[in-house]
């Protein structure tokens, strides 16, 4: 299928992956617009074929729900590198590719003859792209996505107000997403660029930048004002302690109260729904709320200039902790956000996958698995293209198209 | 009159893309950084009426250096580096015409508001793609353009707390830490330029525009992979008794692993065990009679006594230099990192060194912001110029690339045009 003819984005491009932890996000991103990604296992499969949690909870290499959700859409071979027929084979691979993604150990490529610098003058208009600790002439320390997290930055700003508790690593293994996420733009740049110069490239990715490129404001903090950010619970970490926006509601659950009201129309809002609440004598902030009508905005300078404006600013919050202490989350976040302000209810990831609104937009996207014979809900698309839409099929069983490798023994 | 274009001694990737930007705050406007970074001509149109402050990061702290003011906020300016600005007012009609020119002569529309803004300025795609046939548009909010909470507003934590990336980053039996900073607002613009990136190319291949509606909170929805196939397949909700535990490792299995203070105050490490090799090495360097003890050898043993495995190693940690045991341990071969301080990683880690940047701002001065965590051979990224002043391009863009001359552009300044 030529590109015109195509209703995917990434049409008639061939992807070699080099099966790892590290860079598989790569390649799904990859293959979900439609580019043939096929993923090079070792002999004995991916180490996260072996991964938990597994299907049904039965270890075997083809349940692995890591290998699932990381090589949807993904073909997979299996070649031995270390050995001069795999070499060989992975060569002839690579003569068929256009972009080459890796994450293996610094120099081990090198040493078997299958590097970059080995291969990039047979191959001109090959795009490879390497993902290492913190870049190709770099060491490559042991690491994994809590030390890259650790020592890139994001675990400083994550955590308590307590600082006595250990600052956080965000969940889902973000350290290696983050470093996908630059190696994908990159490597698009590249092929934009091949299209009209017929050259292909190196992309050097480093996992440690990309984590500290990814911190927000204890970069910026320090960049522009040597400032350190705290570690606060549920919010930003400042450099000086802000208010609370996390907040537990009637059932239990958290919430995120984002910005407080701030407005005439929000508070005139927030004062209603007390009213429809029937809850107006129960409210002690009330009666102060009402004053809110008097401000087009509440503002810093009017915080510091009126007195008054902070008691109703303080009501604002403290109408919507009332609030909280009443309802559910999710009903809070509705009449919240259906009256103009953001907040946000906190899901679990699966309980996010089945709020109506997701699935009315189509982000649950049913997989079909033929030798199970089942059909199982995984999370979809990322964006919305409207011409060459995302899409998704099962991941590979090891070796599943071992067609695709020329026999070279002969 | 000076042409803003970057002098760069090497090709760029994306010379010759023209990129009409509404972006704002960091999950729009850091998407069409990477843009701008790699060689496209970035031109921001901000509203003279409120002096671009829709994008609530212009004027506002940390800022760059002693500057104070709209055109000093350090945030903004990082993340409107290499880019032009210009001023329209959209509420007049000259202004409208003004840029269905420069919609004519751009290859991609980005923007971020929140859903139905495009629509109501009369820009919404189909009106593009009148202008432009093959015009590849880009938008970018919480929730999506469609469904039930398509009106609804969001910001990083929002996202981050809708998604599941809040709920999923604690401790047991505390709230969700979550994450302490807009961590989805700089992947919804990875997210983002990704499919400006993608829609571009399919145009470059086929001639073929289209939109791309990014919700950030679905983007965020996939960053849980398999803890939602955990769901979705095994019935195993993530909200369960000693869950979530972030600082363990789930998938695959570790212990132990996490995050221990150390000597000083505010002071950790990070350890990884991944597996029983490497729990030989680092009993090595731990080297006290409970580290020998046969018991804790295999990985099963170690995870179904993980609170115990943790206080033995918590008790360890505790007197130790963070900066020296880290280095012992990798030097064993156990992954292991310092928690890095702000100012630590950025003055004196040498290994990142080359992601910090000097650029000029044509008001405020040289100032330091985030370059990107990659290197291409041969179009890499190149950043010199600050975030543009209110206007700053006004005549460049309306001059050179728009044909009028300067009186012309003076009129419509009076005027409030522009």
């Amino acid at each position: 299928m030529t590109p015109k003819d195509s209703k995917a984005a990434l049409t008639g491009y061939r992807v070699i992956e080099l099966a790892s932890e590290r860079c598989a996000l790569a390649g799904k991103l990859l293959a979900d617009m439609g580019a043939e990604v096929i993923v090079v296992e070792p002999p004995g499969g991916c180490e996260t074929r072996a991964w938990e949690p597994f299907a049904d909870d039965v270890p075997g290499l083809e349940n692995s729900l890591h290998w699932w959700h990381y090589n949807t859409s993904k073909k997979s071979v299996m070649v031995d590198i270390e050995t001069e027929v795999g070499a060989q084979q992975f060569r002839s691979l690579l003569a068929t590719a256009d972009v080459v993604i890796e994450a293996e150990p610094l120099g081990r490529l090198d040493a078997l003859g299958l590097d970059w610098n080995q291969l990039r003058e047979d191959e001109s208009q090959l795009i490879w792209t390497s993902i290492s600790h913190h870049g190709r002439d770099g060491a490559d320390p042991p690491a994994t996505d809590l030390t890259l997290l650790a020592e890139g930055g994001p675990v400083w700003s994550c955590g308590y107000d307590d600082q006595q508790l250990p600052p956080v690593r965000g969940g889902g293994n973000q350290a290696f997403h983050t470093a996908c996420h630059y190696a994908v733009p990159a490597i698009l740049v590249a092929l934009m660029w091949r299209e009209t110069s017929s050259r292909g490239q190196l992309i050097d990715v480093s996992m440690l930048g990309a984590a500290n490129a990814t911190t927000e404001f204890a970069t910026l903090w320090w960049l522009n004002a040597e400032q350190e950010v705290q570690r606060q619970t549920g919010r930003h970490a400042h450099v000086r302690p802000t208010e609370w926006t996390q907040i537990r509601c009637a059932d239990g659950r958290w919430f995120n109260t984002g910005m407080p009201p701030r407005n005439k129309r929000e508070f005139a809002a927030l004062r209603t729904w007390i009213e429809e609440l029937g809850l107006v004598e129960e409210c002690s902030s009330y009666e102060i709320l009402k004053l809110g009508d008097q401000y087009e905005r509440i503002g810093v300078f009017e915080l510091d200039a009126d007195p008054l404006a902070g008691e109703v600013f303080q009501a604002g919050r403290d109408v919507i902790e009332f609030l909280a202490q009443r309802l559910p989350a999710y009903e809070l976040f509705l009449g919240l956000q259906e009256r103009g302000m953001a907040c946000g209810i906190v899901y679990s990831p699966d309980e996010m996958i089945e709020d109506p609104h997701f699935v009315e937009r189509g982000f649950p996207v049913d997989v079909f698995y033929e030798d199970r014979n089942s059909t199982y809900t995984h999370p979809g698309a990322p964006y919305r293209f409207q011409r060459t839409p995302w899409m998704a099929t099962r991941a590979p069983h090891l070796g599943e198209h071992q067609v695709l490798i020329e026999d070279v023994s002969e | 009159m000076t042409v803003p274009v970057e002098e760069t001694i090497e090709p760029q990737g994306l010379n010759g893309i023209r990129i009409c930007d509404f972006t704002g705050q960091l999950a729009g406007a850091g998407a069409t950084k990477i843009l701008a970074a790699f060689g496209a001509e970035v031109i921001r149109v901000e509203d003279p009426t409120n002096k671009g402050k829709w994008d609530i990061l212009r004027g506002i702290p940390p800022w760059v250096a002693d500057a104070r003011g709209l055109e000093a906020g350090g945030a903004f300016n990082n993340h409107n580096a290499g880019k032009l600005g210009i001023t329209l007012n959209l509420r007049d009609d000259r202004a409208k015409e003004l840029l269905r020119e420069l919609v004519s002569i751009s290859d991609a529309v980005t923007e971020n508001f929140a859903a139905g803004v495009m629509d109501r300025l009369g820009f919404g795609y189909d009106e593009l793609r009148e202008i432009r046939e093959d015009i590849v548009y880009v938008s970018n909010n919480g929730f999506g353009s469609t469904g039930p909470y398509s009106s609804f507003k969001s910001w990083g934590p929002i996202a981050q707390a809708v998604s599941g990336l809040t709920f999923t980053s604690g401790l047991p039996e505390q709230p969700p830490a979550g994450w302490g900073y807009s961590f989805m607002d700089h992947t919804g613009a990875y997210y983002m330029a990704t499919a400006v990136l993608m829609a571009l190319l399919h145009r470059r291949r086929t001639g073929e525009g289209q939109w791309v509606d990014l919700a950030c909170i679905e983007a965020a929805g996939t960053l849980h992979g398999t803890a939602t196939l955990d769901a979705t397949v095994n019935g195993r909700a993530m909200r369960r008794s000693g869950m979530p535990n972030s600082n363990r490792s789930q998938s695959p299995r570790m212990a132990p692993h996490g995050i221990w203070a150390t000597q000083g105050e505010n002071q950790w490490i990070a350890i990884a065990v991944r597996d029983d090799s490497d729990w030989r090495l680092f009993a090595e360097v731990v080297n006290e009679p409970w580290s020998q003890e046969h018991r804790w050898q295999f990985a099963v043993d170690r995870l179904s006594a993980e609170d115990e495995l943790e206080q033995l190693v918590a008790a360890w940690a505790a007197p130790q230099d963070r900066h020296a045991l880290a280095q012992r341990l990798i030097d064993a071969g156990v992954p292991a990192a310092p928690v890095l301080r702000p100012g630590e990683r950025i003055d004196s880690d040498e290994r990142t060194s080359d992601l910090w940047i000097t650029v000029d701002h044509s008001e405020v001065g040289p100032s330091r912001v985030e370059g990107l965590p990659v290197r291409l051979s041969e179009t890499n990224w190149s950043l010199s110029r600050g975030a543009a002043c209110l206007g700053e391009h006004n005549s460049y863009v309306f001059g050179q690339l728009l044909g009028l001359d300067e009186q012309e552009i003076n009129e419509l300044a009076e005027e409030g045009v522009i």
